[in-house]
């Protein structure tokens, strides 16, 4: 082989070594936005710019076609934009009063529930947090099945208990305690009861992750020192346990006031909530403009609650 | 300190996880009862089983449904496990602090405003490019981007406790980052993988409100076509269905419980032979 050849040899083979190493180098730079970018993109197109969507058209007018809203942008003859923000959907928030009550009765329910949820669900996750490990994963088993089931069958189950010919009415009845069967269903006592029963396991679980890692030599020290349970019990495991009683709360409080599915299988007519009236304003009156001022005025609301659950999980999270 | 556990919080933790089940429980029994009285115990029965076999309606929405679930599982472990590398592996870069906030934001946001929003996003979509027609694609898009947050938070957990020096072994014998990540890595995480898919394939399954808002005439899922028969009121055959489904995602879920419960065990194991 002529020297000359070698050399056009050697210099196709560094060039082909060339461009290997830099599409090499360009990958190791740039090749992780091949991971970043697809669940990113898909969720700003997916999740987050149908909110900028809805937050448009709450300032559009209803028209007659489809989708039934009209431009807020428009180009007229001339080139000239034209951006046309109707603030009437917000100002008919505040004369029609059944925004405003319903917006008060969902937030009223959401808090009471949360309240019941606490009660019932701290002495749970104590009480499973006291018991051995093995014993700890079976019952944490048995609170997480129906936290995955799905909520319409459960609220339909609840329903089967507290109708007037169920479980609940049958039993006390031939106990004799009552002798006319209670009215449960259509009720708002049947509203708290199903985000009770449908919350419940919200409540205990972020507890129990709080009260599993509770220093329990601190109780015995307070112990020692001569504290009374009670006193041990304000001043050490409420106080330590504060991170997961905010969390489980705000886990049970913040979904509870959009329920949508409670309140119209068990509530009466009385029990509006908030998801209720957004439902009815996007499938019975096709107001989409007002539906979409009502969710983000609603979306408004919640910021407050969702920020001070993200800061208190994340504080968690870090412990 | 294990054997001082008051008889007041045993008592608790028995009405609490008798609230939880007792309801459930009822349900599946009066799925057998052969009276189609729903408050009068007449014998022993299957027949409702047997007619739910019967209903095309019903295995119109199940079929739909199953659908659903098994494209919006393997597309969200797929996106979800790409978030999870992103936020464990690469600590800086643009955008993280909008990837973490649209993971966290789903499972806060109340389902009904998701559903509002997704929806207006579809009808402009459609308008403007003619797809997607609403139905089974629109629902399964609207799915995937929640159970997403779900499979990226699981994944996320088990990533960040598993151990590198094995990917960096590979690396060092001259496999590339990606190679050496699929070599070894990957199988070390398929357990919780496995379980993410189970746990969208129930949240798909069980899913009412955002499938109602982004759903199109014609296309309705399981929890729409109960959800319309049970506010007529309760009837016998929606119990059974009810009870298959509870069944099915029971099943679910302690498989996902298995599996995820195996990993922490290897995951100690490990530990503690890295330690020795």
């Amino acid at each position: 082989m002529s020297d000359a050849a070698a050399d056009v040899i050697d210099g196709r083979n560094r060039g082909v070594n060339g461009r290997g190493k830099a599409r090499g180098e360009w990958l190791k730079r740039n090749g992780k936005w091949f991971i970043i970018l697809p669940p990113i993109l898909y969720l700003l197109v997916f999740f987050l710019i149908p909110f900028a969507f809805a937050l448009m058209i709450s300032f559009a007018d209803t028209a007659v076609r489809v989708p039934p809203f009209t431009d807020i942008l428009s180009v007229s003859p001339d080139r000239h934009i034209h951006l046309s923000l109707n603030l009437g959907n917000f100002q008919y928030l505040f004369t029609d009063e059944v925004y405003g009550l319903s917006y008060v009765y969902s937030l009223k329910t959401a808090f009471f529930s949360t309240v019941i949820c606490l009660l019932l669900g701290y002495p749970m996750a104590y009480a499973i947090a006291r018991t051995s490990k093995s014993t700890q994963s079976v019952l944490l088993l048995v609170i997480i099945l129906p936290f995955w089931t799905s909520f319409l069958l459960r609220v339909y189950a609840l329903e089967g208990i507290i109708r007037e010919t169920g479980l609940l009415n049958s039993a006390l009845l031939w106990l004799g305690i009552i002798h006319q069967p209670l009215k449960i269903m259509h009720t708002t006592v049947a509203v708290y009861l199903g985000i009770i029963y449908s919350y419940l396991p919200f409540m205990v679980l972020p507890l129990f992750a709080t009260l599993e890692k509770l220093d329990y030599t601190l109780r015995e020290a307070a112990a020692d020192l001569g504290s009374p349970p009670w006193r041990i019990f304000v001043d050490v495991t409420l106080p330590l346990s504060m991170p997961g009683i905010i969390a489980g709360s705000m886990l049970v409080f913040i979904p509870a006031i959009g329920e949508f599915v409670i309140p119209t299988l068990l509530g009466g007519p009385d029990n509006l909530m908030i998801g209720r009236v957004l439902w009815d304003e996007f499938f019975g009156n096709r107001d989409w403009p007002v539906a979409s001022a009502v969710a983000i005025a609603f979306l408004v609301l919640l910021v407050g609650p969702i920020a001070v659950y993200q800061h208190y999980s994340t504080k968690q999270l870090e412990a | 300190m294990q054997d001082r556990i008051s008889p007041f919080l045993i008592t608790v933790l028995a009405i609490g996880i008798a609230i939880l089940y007792i309801p459930i429980l009822v349900l599946i029994g009066y799925s057998f009862n052969a009276s189609a009285l729903v408050s009068v115990w007449g014998g022993f029965s299957t027949s409702w089983y047997t007619q739910l076999l019967h209903n095309g309606q019903i295995l119109d929405a199940a079929w739909l449904s199953l659908r659903i679930g098994v494209a919006v599982s393997t597309g969200s472990v797929i996106l979800g496990t790409l978030a999870a590398i992103a936020l464990v592996r690469f600590p800086v870069f643009r955008g993280r602090f909008l990837l973490t906030g649209m993971v966290n934001a789903p499972l806060v946001m109340p389902e009904i405003i998701t559903g509002i929003t997704q929806l207006l996003l579809f009808v402009w979509m459609l308008h403007v490019l003619s797809w997607p027609h609403r139905g089974f694609t629109t629902i399964v898009i609207a799915h995937i981007a929640f159970c997403t947050a779900y499979v990226t938070i699981t994944v996320q957990s088990r990533l960040q406790t598993a151990d590198r020096s094995l990917e960096e072994a590979a690396m060092d014998l001259g496999s590339g980052p990606v190679r050496a990540f699929m070599d070894t890595t990957l199988p070390a995480i398929v357990p919780a993988l496995a379980s993410s898919w189970l746990l969208s394939f129930t949240l798909s399954l069980d899913d009412l409100v955002i499938s109602s808002f982004v759903s199109g005439p014609g296309a309705s899922t399981l929890p729409m076509v109960i959800f319309s028969k049970v506010k007529l009121g309760v009837s016998p055959d929606v119990n059974a269905l009810a009870s298959l489904i509870i069944c099915l995602v029971g099943v679910c879920v302690l498989i996902a419980g298995y599996l995820m419960r195996r990993t922490e065990r290897d995951r100690l194991r490990d530990a503690q032979l890295a330690e020795r």
